[in-house]
């Protein structure tokens, strides 16, 4: 099959990003503007953990600690240091890097399960920081006094329109990197460590590195999506640190599906949407989410993007051979 | 944070015979739930993230047994085997179906049941805290010990949790039953040509595990308060007791146990607000030092 290169995927971008910019003109409704920014900032998170769960192989549990990080030290740069917005993302990625770079160093040299465990652990001890610093964090009840959002080039985040147009800019350029990042060598690299380690350290691969890296790119781009999400809530909250939001990326991943690469951003909407409409015809969410879950689980067993790749490849394919 | 209050506990005996006290009952409940998870792991090698919430049925199903049968000894029976009911049938019809395939899909299926079994909870006894009252049995004076106060409850559960420790012990250590599922623990395949129906022992061990985390939820009726969601901070707390203590190890789980159990008792007097904290630096270091756990074999 003949490669598709960068060009084509930023031509792709490039009309993903125009739909995006008039959907709002054609449907001008809160709810969808709303719904579209909070995609944005998980679509982005998940897909920075499917750099680590479908690419590299590496499970990790606790990976909401980087969108946690992204979240409070973006926030509190902008309340107590008071900087402009652009210095603030720079240097909340910077300082989510890091982090993943020291937790990222300990935690990559374990295998498999004792990796999710020790990320985890990481997590909760974030979530537990940030409980229990009270004067730095505001403690239980979150970064409060809203962020201050100064208007910087002539953008104006703190209307939820432009902020709309920011969000979408910033998920389809995170994408559109990660796509690069993936398809270029170092891609292929982590795809060998996941499907055979030992094999790829035989013929030279330093895989702790390699591994790292992936560990220091996936927590770098969730920090972005924790920015987008303190910018839509206007605060942070010990819940983003919590082991749930890791819970329900990995849910998100295997909604959409981890061999796609757009796989993550299909399983956040529909678990966004899914969300949306349990809760508004049933208060039992737990038992209708839980039916849903087990039906991807035991009887799909893929996500929904999976489908969509595989049917492509095999209508296709056979032209082809 | 409040360093002074615990430095101030531990100049008194009568301070730190309440507070070891209660860290000992917090640790033994612990260590029943963690003795079921661990086992799990140690045959199945899955873990059983719905275990917290086999603790919260079983401590509902105590509940309704009590209120039915004004009897606690039944009550605590009844939700051992239920419970133990329950986790059979979860691991026969559901788990087994994941057992070939990854990590994440074992913990989808254990998320779903999770989600699913709070909302059942809240459907059948309803969201509002309950509580269970202590049984008649157990209401006398407390014991006074060095200027401690020790609710005769809480002596009773030490010592039934450590019974219940010492018999699954002599059971895997001491009886055929106990070397068969060790047997399909080490090598499942060579277990299963000898004849052996390994797909009966995973029933089992479930059953057992069950039974040990519906057993505590009971034992602790009397003492804590019941709600849908009861379940996830018992779960990870006797996730991180066992792997701190090694998962597969049921030693291990007693010694994390009770190791957890003190830094809660004592943690919740010098700094409240991040006990949960000092519990996740504790597995973090122990991972990273030995990733099998204090007790557990080297992998």
């Amino acid at each position: 099959m003949k490669r598709r290169g960068f060009a084509f995927d930023l031509g792709i971008a490039t009309a993903v990003l125009v739909v995006l910019v008039i959907l709002p003109i054609l449907f001008p409704s809160k709810a969808l503007i709303d719904f579209a920014i909070r995609v944005a900032a998980f679509g982005i998170f998940a897909s920075s953990l499917n750099i680590l769960v479908g690419y590299t192989g590496l499970v990790s549990f606790g990976h909401g600690m980087f969108f946690a990080s992204g979240a409070y030290a973006f926030g509190l740069l902008m309340q107590k240091a008071g900087t402009s917005i652009p210095t603030a993302f720079l240097l909340t990625v910077l300082i989510s890097a890091a982090l993943a770079v020291v937790v990222g160093a300990i935690c990559v040299r374990l295998k498999e399960i004792y990796f999710a465990f020790l990320t985890l652990a990481f997590q909760m001890l974030l979530h537990s920081l940030i409980i229990s610093w009270q004067q730095l964090t505001g403690g239980d009840q979150g970064l409060m006094g809203g962020i201050p959002r100064p208007p910087f080039l002539g953008i104006d985040l703190s209307d939820q329109s432009q902020l709309y147009l920011f969000a979408c800019a910033t998920l389809v350029i995170s994408l559109l990197l990660m796509r690069h990042l993936m398809q270029s060598p170092f891609g292929y690299t982590l795809r060998m460590i996941r499907d055979n380690a030992e094999r790829a350290q035989y013929i030279g691969i330093r895989v702790w590195r390699m591994r790292l890296a992936a560990f220091v790119l996936a927590g770098t781009f969730a920090s972005i999506g924790g920015i987008i999400m303190s910018l839509l809530m206007s605060g942070a909250y010990p819940e983003f640190a919590y082991w749930t939001i890791s819970g329900e990326a990995i849910f998100m991943l295997m909604l959409g599906g981890t061999s796609a690469f757009l796989g993550p951003t299909v399983g956040t909407m529909m678990l966004l949407l899914l969300n949306d409409v349990i809760t508004k015809f049933t208060e039992y969410y737990g038992l209708t989410l839980g039916v849903v879950i087990l039906l991807f689980a035991l009887v799909f067993r893929k996500g929904v993007a999976d489908f969509v790749v595989e049917e492509w490849r095999r209508r296709f394919g056979e032209n082809q051979a | 944070m409040d360093p002074a209050a615990l430095a101030d506990c531990l100049k008194t005996t009568s301070c730190v015979v309440t507070q070891v006290t209660s860290g000992l009952i917090i640790g033994m409940l612990l260590f029943l739930v963690a003795a079921g998870l661990t086992l799990i792991f140690g045959v199945l090698k899955v873990v059983n993230f719905t275990h917290g919430s086999f603790y919260m049925l079983g401590a509902y199903l105590a509940l309704s047994v009590y209120k039915i049968t004004d009897s606690f000894t039944l009550a605590v029976v009844c939700a051992g085997a239920g419970v133990a009911l329950f986790g059979l049938v979860f691991e026969r019809l559901f788990m087994s179906r994941v057992y070939g395939s990854n990590v994440l899909m074992q913990l989808l299926v254990c998320y779903a049941f999770i989600l699913m079994m709070d909302d059942a909870i809240k459907l059948i006894w309803g969201a509002e805290f309950k509580s269970m009252g202590m049984p008649a049995a157990f209401q006398r004076p407390p014991i006074l010990l060095a200027g401690g106060v020790i609710p005769a409850f809480y002596l009773f559960l030490i010592v039934i949790a450590l019974a219940i420790g010492a018999v699954l012990w002599l059971v895997i250590a001491r009886t055929r039953i106990g070397k068969v599922v060790r047997a399909a623990a080490h090598n499942p395949t060579m277990t299963s040509a000898l004849g052996i129906n390994t797909g009966l022992i995973y029933g089992a061990v479930f059953a057992a595990g069950g039974m040990l985390a519906g057993l505590a939820g009971a034992l602790a009726a009397p003492v804590r308060s019941m709600a849908p969601g009861m379940g996830v901070s018992i779960l990870i707390e006797s996730f991180i007791v066992t792997v701190i203590g090694g998962m597969g190890s049921i030693g291990g789980a007693l010694a994390g146990s009770l190791l957890i159990g003190l830094i809660r008792s004592f943690g919740s007097i010098g700094f409240p607000l991040f006990t949960e904290g000092i519990m996740f630096l504790f597995m973090a270091m122990v991972l990273v030092i030995k990733p099998s756990g204090l007790f557990g074999k080297d992998i």
